[in-house]
This record gives structure tokens, C-alpha cells and sequence, in this order.
């Protein structure tokens, strides 16, 4: 049982890398409470792709520790995670382009039981209504916007404690960028915890809770997400200089 | 003209068809070409004439089915033998391919699959020496179906057993969890894992998927030719024909490729000589892929 107001997720000095001796991620350490979205910022190359990806299990942790309800999943299959509550939406390659929308969803519910998948199929086409007109097509016809909510809607279909997103804004334009952060704070106002990597730190900030800035793979900066923007030590870390006014 | 070769091509084209679906699954799903596919086959036929003489050792001789070459101890023998030749490819897996796998150099699964091929059929030859074995040596009466075209009940019952197969490998594919768990690894193994899927669970499935529909192939030979120790390897290009040319990865394509492949080699050795039987199947390879390089059914990803 989780404990009212204690992290539900909380990764401790993650040491991860690709190639053993190699680590991109170089001892970051986060946490995100009940319903809380919080950010992940950083230059390019800070490590916060890889970061994510190694909560996620996809890339080998070498060190620290990663709990999920204050449970040790570090060295957990990714598969398992999932079952566990921890959903991930990677930033590209985030669906299966060869099968249909539904094919997508369903086999997203090969952990729930028989007589459930239906029904959560059925919960996320009420929750993403454009998806339920193309469930016959191929999901690799989708535009990009639509890829992404069909990414999110499948990693919701199994109910997780907390979802994480890799750049959920990459490569949308900004109607779909708006479209897509007002679903992520819907979609906390109903229970989750949000963990996202953003580029886009000015749409991502205006939905988040906290943020860490990501540098050179571990966190340099943590604070409230309402002040970060303007936060001149955020600036100094982020672009490696002050922001012009 | 004689339309015999369409009976002969379209159960020979069923064969490889078979053969093929385990080819297919195996680039695709395990990403290598496993040169030791065919041996499954030999492997698959001898296990289940070995299960065939065990039970006729138990229960004596039985009567045919009908006016089949075969009694009801060699259906039994080839579930036994499907199951045999799918323990076979998973023990291969563990010992073997799994561990070159992890190192992530596909070019050197290729060649342990290679190595893999040569051992099995050796080991084949030393159990049951190169000589053919038969399930039968009754001869059977074709039937003469109009147009100078004659069919045995054997052949009959193999090329039913094939359309049932395949539609069973079909629906498989295509309606189960399982089988959508393995056109999503194909497609993406890393998302795969994201999603949930049981990665090992999917690569135990194609094996012994891949493993059982190379004994049915492998029964079959047996059944309508002979068994002997090199019959997969006789069969081996022509299935990875069928396999590319129906594209990679899918059932249907691996399927049709086999009976393309099938239909040609019995037409050249009709119309223009048998030394040109396996020229006509690759001529035909070649022109399609030039056209459509992603094969009959492939699709290109993203």
C-alpha cells in the first residue's frame, strides 16, 4: 500500500548507460508524488531521453535504485513494470504502424484480464474520440497528433500508477501541442502521476507541478514549476547563458 | 498440354509453403535467416517415424485409413512429432542461438544456424544412415480427375491438411493475443516490451510454431517422396524463395511464395526440362523482387 502524500515514484542516483563503462546517466535522482506532473528539462545531451527510457527499462541501469509505491523494480524486466503501474510513451516509433488502431490497443491488454480489454478499449475511445472513427485503419496512416494520442491511449489502457512521456510535443504542430498537454492535465485531474522529458519547456512548464533541470545526466536544479521559467540559475543551466529578455 | 504439373506444383508449392511460414516468422520475429529450418523438417520426419515404428511395436500392425497409404498410429505419431521437433528448436534456441543473439550480430546467428544445419544432419546420418526411410511402401492408385490429371488420396488429404494449417496459422495471427504479440515484436521489439509483451514468450512461440509446421512439412515429404537425412536441405532455397518473395513476416505471403515457387519448378520441368526447375523458381524471384523489392505481401514499415 502507498503511503497518502509519499513519492509514488522515486529513482535514487540512476546510473545508466548502453555500452557497460559508458553511463549517460550519471546518477540522476527524482521523485513525483500522487497526481503530480512533473518535468524533466535540460539541454541537448543532458541524458534526459535516456534517463526516462532507463525507468522505463529500456535502458541497462548500472546503479541506483528505482521505486515504484516504494517498491524495488531497478533491475525489473520492462514488461513487468508495466504490469506494475509504470507506463511509458517513447517520443517516436511509439506505435505499431502495420496494425490497426484497435490491433494497437488490444495488444496493449494482453496483461489485463479476458473480459477487460473490451471495455478499456471502449474507455479510451470515449477518452480519445478520433481514434474510435479510424480503429479499422492502419495505425501508420495516423497523423502525427493522432499517433501520439493513440500512444498515450494505449499506455492508459492499463490503468498505470504513473505514465511517463518521452517529448509527447515533438514533431506536432502547436494546435496538436495544445491539444495534447490539456489531455495529459485531464488525465492527472483523474488520478495519474506525470513524468514527462519536454523541449518544449514553456508549454510543459504551464501544465507541470515541479521540473528538474537534466544536466550532463543528473539533475543541477529542482524547484516549482510556476517560477522555473524565470528562474535566471534555470536559464544559466538550460541554455548555458541568460536568456535574452 | 498436360495439366498435371498443376497438381504436382501445387503440392509441392504446399510443402514449401509450409516450410516457408517458420522461415518467415523466424527473420522476422528473431531477426536471422535459420539455414537450419530444413533440418527441422528432416528431424520432424524421422522423430515421428520413430514415434510410427514405437507404436507399431506396442499394438502390431494396423489397417490404412481408407484408401490411404497411412493408419491412425501416424496422426498420433505427428502430433508427438510436431512436439518433438518444437523441443528440439527451443533446446537449439537456449543452447545455441539465444546466447549469439544477446550479443546482437545477426551475421553470426546466420552462421551458428549454419553449423546448427550441418550437425543435425550428420546426427541424423549417423542414427538412421543416409538410406531413405518410408512411412509406407504400398503403392497407391491416382485417380484420374479429367484432362489427363491424376491424384492420389494421399496427396489429396496432404494438400486438404495444408489449406487447414495455413488457415489455422492464419487465424492465429491475426485474431489471438498471441499472435498479435508477434507481429508487434516484429515490428518493434522495444515498444513491444513497453507495451507489456513477454518478450521470451513470444520468441518460445515462433519456435515452436516455426518447429511444428517444419515437421507437418517434413511428415508430408515423407509421406508423398521419402525421408531421408538431406530432404530439408533439398528444400531449404525454395522455401527461403517462397519466404522472400511472399514478403517477410507474413503468414498468407510465406504461403503463396510457396506455391508460385511450387507451380514454376513443375511447369519447367513440364514445358521446358527438368535441369531447369530451380532456374524457373529463382528467375521468378528475381523478377518480382525487382518490382516489388518488400515481396508479394511485405509492406514497407512507417
Amino acid at each position: 500500500m502507498s503511503i497518502p502524500g509519499a513519492s509514488i515514484l522515486d529513482v535514487r542516483g540512476l546510473i545508466a548507460g548502453y555500452e557497460p563503462g559508458l553511463s549517460i546517466v550519471k546518477g540522476a535522482s527524482i521523485h513525483a508524488d500522487e497526481r503530480e506532473i512533473v518535468v524533466i528539462l535540460g539541454p541537448n545531451g543532458a541524458g534526459k531521453s535516456s534517463f526516462i527510457k532507463a525507468i522505463a527499462g529500456l535502458v541497462p541501469i548500472t546503479g541506483g535504485e528505482v521505486l515504484l509505491d516504494g517498491r524495488d523494480i531497478t533491475f525489473g524486466a520492462a514488461h513487468l513494470r508495466v504490469r506494475q503501474g509504470l507506463a511509458f510513451v517513447p517520443q517516436t516509433e511509439n506505435i505499431f504502424p502495420l496494425m490497426t488502431v484497435e490491433e494497437n490497443l488490444r495488444v496493449a491488454g494482453g496483461v489485463l484480464a479476458k473480459g477487460e480489454v473490451q471495455a478499456r478499449i471502449d474507455e479510451t475511445y470515449t477518452m480519445f474520440p478520433d481514434l474510435a472513427r479510424q480503429r479499422k485503419l492502419a495505425a501508420g496512416s495516423l497523423s502525427g497528433g493522432q499517433r501520439q494520442m493513440l500512444a498515450v491511449g494505449r499506455a492508459l489502457i492499463v490503468h498505470p500508477r504513473v505514465l511517463m512521456l518521452d517529448e509527447p510535443s515533438a514533431g506536432l504542430s502547436p494546435k496538436f501541442v495544445e491539444m495534447v498537454f490539456a489531455r495529459l492535465s485531464e488525465i492527472r485531474r483523474a488520478g495519474l502521476t506525470i513524468v514527462l522529458v519536454e523541449q518544449n519547456a514553456r508549454a510543459a512548464l504551464a501544465i507541470g507541478d515541479r521540473a528538474y533541470v537534466l544536466v550532463e545526466g543528473r539533475e543541477a536544479h529542482e524547484g516549482r514549476a510556476a517560477t522555473l521559467w524565470d528562474d535566471p540559475v534555470v536559464a544559466e543551466l538550460y541554455l548555458g547563458q541568460r536568456r535574452p529578455a | 498440354m498436360n495439366l498435371q504439373f498443376i497438381v504436382d506444383g501445387l503440392i509441392s508449392g504446399s510443402l514449401i509453403g509450409l516450410g516457408a511460414i517458420g522461415i518467415t516468422l523466424t527473420y522476422a520475429i528473431l531477426r536471422f535467416s535459420n539455414f537450419a529450418h530444413g533440418d527441422f523438417m528432416a528431424w520432424g520426419a524421422y522423430g515421428t517415424l520413430s514415434v510410427v515404428a514405437a507404436i507399431g511395436a506396442l499394438v502390431g500392425t494396423t489397417t490404412p485409413i481408407g484408401a490411404l497409404s497411412f493408419g491412425w498410429p501416424l496422426i498420433l505419431a505427428a502430433i508427438i512429432g510436431m512436439a518433438l521437433t518444437a523441443c528440439l528448436a527451443l533446446a537449439l534456441d537456449w543452447l545455441l542461438f539465444a546466447r549469439l543473439r544477446d550479443r546482437g550480430q545477426s551475421i553470426i546467428v546466420v552462421m551458428a544456424s549454419f553449423g546448427a544445419s550441418m550437425a543435425l544432419r550428420s546426427l541424423l546420418e549417423f542414427i538412421f544412415t543416409s538410406s531413405p526411410n518410408y512411412f509406407s511402401r504400398g503403392i497407391q492408385m491416382a485417380i484420374p480427375m479429367g484432362f489427363g490429371v491424376r491424384i492420389t488420396p494421399d496427396q489429396m488429404v496432404m494438400l486438404a491438411t495444408t489449406v487447414i494449417l495455413v488457415t489455422a496459422m492464419h487465424l492465429f495471427m491475426s485474431r489471438s493475443q498471441t499472435g498479435r504479440e508477434m507481429r508487434a515484436y516484429s515490428q518493434n521489439p522495444a515498444l513491444a516490451r513497453v507495451v507489456g509483451i513477454d518478450t521470451a514468450r513470444v520468441v518460445r512461440a515462433t519456435w515452436i510454431i516455426g518447429a511444428a509446421l517444419a515437421c507437418a512439412a517434413g511428415i508430408m515429404v515423407g509421406i508423398l517422396v521419402q525421408i531421408r537425412p538431406l530432404m530439408g536441405l533439398d528444400l531449404l532455397l525454395p522455401m527461403f524463395a517462397a519466404a522472400i518473395l511472399g514478403g517477410i513476416g507474413s503468414v498468407p505471403g510465406a504461403v503463396l511464395g510457396g506455391l508460385i515457387i511450387g507451380l514454376s519448378e513443375a511447369a519447367a520441368v513440364q514445358l521446358i526440362g527438368a535441369e531447369w526447375r530451380a532456374a524457373i523458381a529463382f528467375a521468378i524471384l528475381m523478377a518480382v523482387l525487382l518490382v516489388r523489392p518488400m515481396g508479394l505481401f511485405g509492406r514497407a514499415e512507417r
